[in-house]
């Protein structure tokens, strides 16, 4: 009925070693994840737990801590490790040749962005540790999708459905969506072709490594709808949609939108709310054909006939969920769903109009505004290096260095958060989800939790021979509400693990 | 279209006041607003990395995902 929703998204960084390009980057992407690990943790480091059906020793067996004393003697398989818990919620892990952070689970829009957003911190920090190193070369991260040379890497984003949801009518009604979402939440990009080889500014980072519309594919052959179904919850409840066709958002606006107009497409399709077919003849192409047209006239056929641009099919969403909203809530409508609502509209409205007019507040816009007033200013064709250079930078995260930064720090963008709030939220868990029981055991009793995962914390405990597992199968439970006053209460972690088994359903 | 380039807010203002002289408002608006953008052109010259074409050359990465 609303944007809430148990949801996260996982953001996979560019990442270089200054003056070295041709470092490891599975070898830099271990050093991040290591120092900010090291740095953080207080006492032994509590390890991923990827086998929650194997024997608990195992979980032990890697989860004995080892310094890392240096990172280039790591073995790939040593480097698989570099995957850590937050106090936050999060996990901060290397994810092939990446560093990446996966949110801990949020309800609302503005919680997932606040969680992405300290994700950047979080990995700011990890890169300024990692170069203090004596001897060590900076390492730099971008906050961006592709090399411009073929190779993409991802901004993945996760909604937990309902299972008697049909996934035909997720397909069917969602596709459209995703095809069309880029104008508001593309991040921008110099270049077009997987590889860049033609000259020119397209709205999306990833339109372009998409080939089919549906499958189990993130890496090869990518689909707009991908079918991953690890719920980490209850299978016959849930389901986890996947989310892999987004960009990597700096601006935070175009983070909540895409989030929170996701979100209510997503509750409209569960509620059935979706008669009309917004279907395209050919969503693969129509894809590319609107990344490719920065002036958001182009127009997509419908199975129906019906030509529309990417705006227009927009607001067709909007035009529905504005009545989906006002029929199922009316005026008890939640501030933040009102808001989304609001803020669509207004972002459609002027895209339709000139698009120039969204500048300060998403990503491709503000990038394309730049980009041109460095075009008019030095006579720049779309081919030069110092147009693919913004581009790039546009994603630094480093305040001094990133271009958003830069004009977000002149008020050029428009915040949704304060930065006090962000940093906050690097240690601190969202309170109304089952991150929040796993952060407080991260934090409170960092010496005896040997492993945790999404859906259980593993304690290894004085005086029992095996591990202790406590299950967290509902995103739901294990929130503020139902856990806080117990972990305030208790001062040990044997104290907590016998309250929760004689509760066995608090956790 | 870096002309177009216009503070959203500042547009609306102006057509809810129509008695001050357009020519002269549109006009001053545009060239604070090229000072603006002078001033911001110059900022990230400064930030932005040296040897444009080397650091791009260079930024190779593996797929991901």
């Amino acid at each position: 009925m609303s944007v809430r929703r148990v949801m996260g998204t996982e953001i996979e960084y560019g990442i270089s070693v200054a003056g070295q390009p041709m470092a490891n980057p599975m070898v830099a992407s271990s050093q991040i994840v290591n120092a900010y690990a090291s740095a953080t943790a207080r006492a032994r480091r509590a390890r991923w737990d990827f086998e929650e059906e194997s024997p608990l020793r195992d979980a032990r067996g890697f989860d004995m801590s080892r310094q890392v004393a240096d990172a280039s003697q790591l073995t790939d398989e040593d480097m698989g490790l570099a995957n850590v818990i937050l106090t936050n919620g999060a996990r901060l892990y290397v994810d092939h040749a990446h560093p990446e952070y996966s949110s801990p689970e949020c309800t609302t829009p503005l919680d997932v962005l606040r969680f992405e957003k300290a994700g950047e911190q979080v990995m700011l920090d990890a890169s300024i540790r990692a170069s203090a190193v004596p001897g060590a070369a900076p390492i730099l991260l971008y906050k961006n999708n592709t090399d411009n040379k073929g190779a993409s890497y991802g901004a993945h984003e996760n909604f937990l459905m309902r299972r008697s949801t049909p996934f035909a009518d997720i397909v069917k009604h969602l596709t459209p969506f995703f095809v069309s979402r880029q104008v508001v939440c593309g991040a921008g990009r110099v270049g077009i072709g997987q590889d860049g080889r033609d000259h020119g500014f397209q709205i999306s980072q990833r339109a372009d490594y998409f080939e089919v519309e549906v499958g189990l594919e993130t890496t090869l052959k990518r689909p707009i709808i991908n079918t991953r179904d690890e719920p980490h919850a209850d299978p016959e409840k849930y389901r986890r949609l996947h989310v892999i066709i987004g960009d990597a958002n700096m601006a935070e606006v175009s983070t909540y939108l895409k989030v929170g107009t996701t979100s209510l497409v997503l509750a409209m399709i569960e509620d059935r709310y979706l008669t009309r077919d917004l279907g395209l003849e050919t969503p693969v192409a129509s894809l590319r054909a609107i990344s490719h047209d920065p002036t958001c006239t182009a127009l997509v056929t419908l199975m129906d006939g019906r030509k529309l641009t990417a705006v227009q099919l927009q607001m067709e969403y909007l035009d529905l969920a504005r009545k989906y909203v006002a029929e199922t809530l009316g005026d008890d409508v939640d501030a933040q769903t009102a808001d989304v609502l609001a803020r669509w509209e207004s972002v459609l409205t002027r895209l339709e109009t000139d698009p120039m007019q969204c500048s300060t507040e998403l990503d491709w816009v503000a990038k394309l505004a730049l980009l041109e007033q460095y075009r008019e200013r030095d006579g720049l064709d779309w081919d030069d290096a110092k147009l693919h250079l913004i581009d790039l930078q546009y994603a630094d995260i480093r305040p001094e260095k990133g271009l958003y930064h830069r004009l977000a720090g002149r008020g050029r963008i428009e915040r949704l958060l304060d930065d006090a709030t962000i940093e906050a939220a690097m240690h601190d868990p969202p309170e109304d989800t089952r991150a929040y029981f796993r952060g407080r055991c991260l934090e409170k009793y960092a010496d005896n939790v040997a492993a945790a995962s999404w859906d259980s914390v593993i304690f290894d405990l004085p005086g029992r021979e095996s591990l202790q597992r406590v299950p967290t199968i509902d995103p739901l439970r294990g929130s503020r509400a139902h856990v806080g006053e117990l972990i305030d209460r208790c001062d040990t972690a044997e104290q907590l693990f016998a309250a929760l088994t004689r509760q066995p359903r608090s956790g | 279209m870096a002309q177009e380039q216009k503070q959203p807010k500042k547009a609306s203002e102006t057509e809810e006041a129509p008695e001050v002289a357009p020519d002269a408002a549109v006009a001053e608006r545009k060239e604070q607003l090229d000072e603006d953008i002078d001033a911001i052109l110059d900022e990230i010259d400064d930030v932005l990395e040296s040897n444009a074409e080397d650091f791009v050359k260079s930024f190779i990465q593996k797929g991901g995902e």
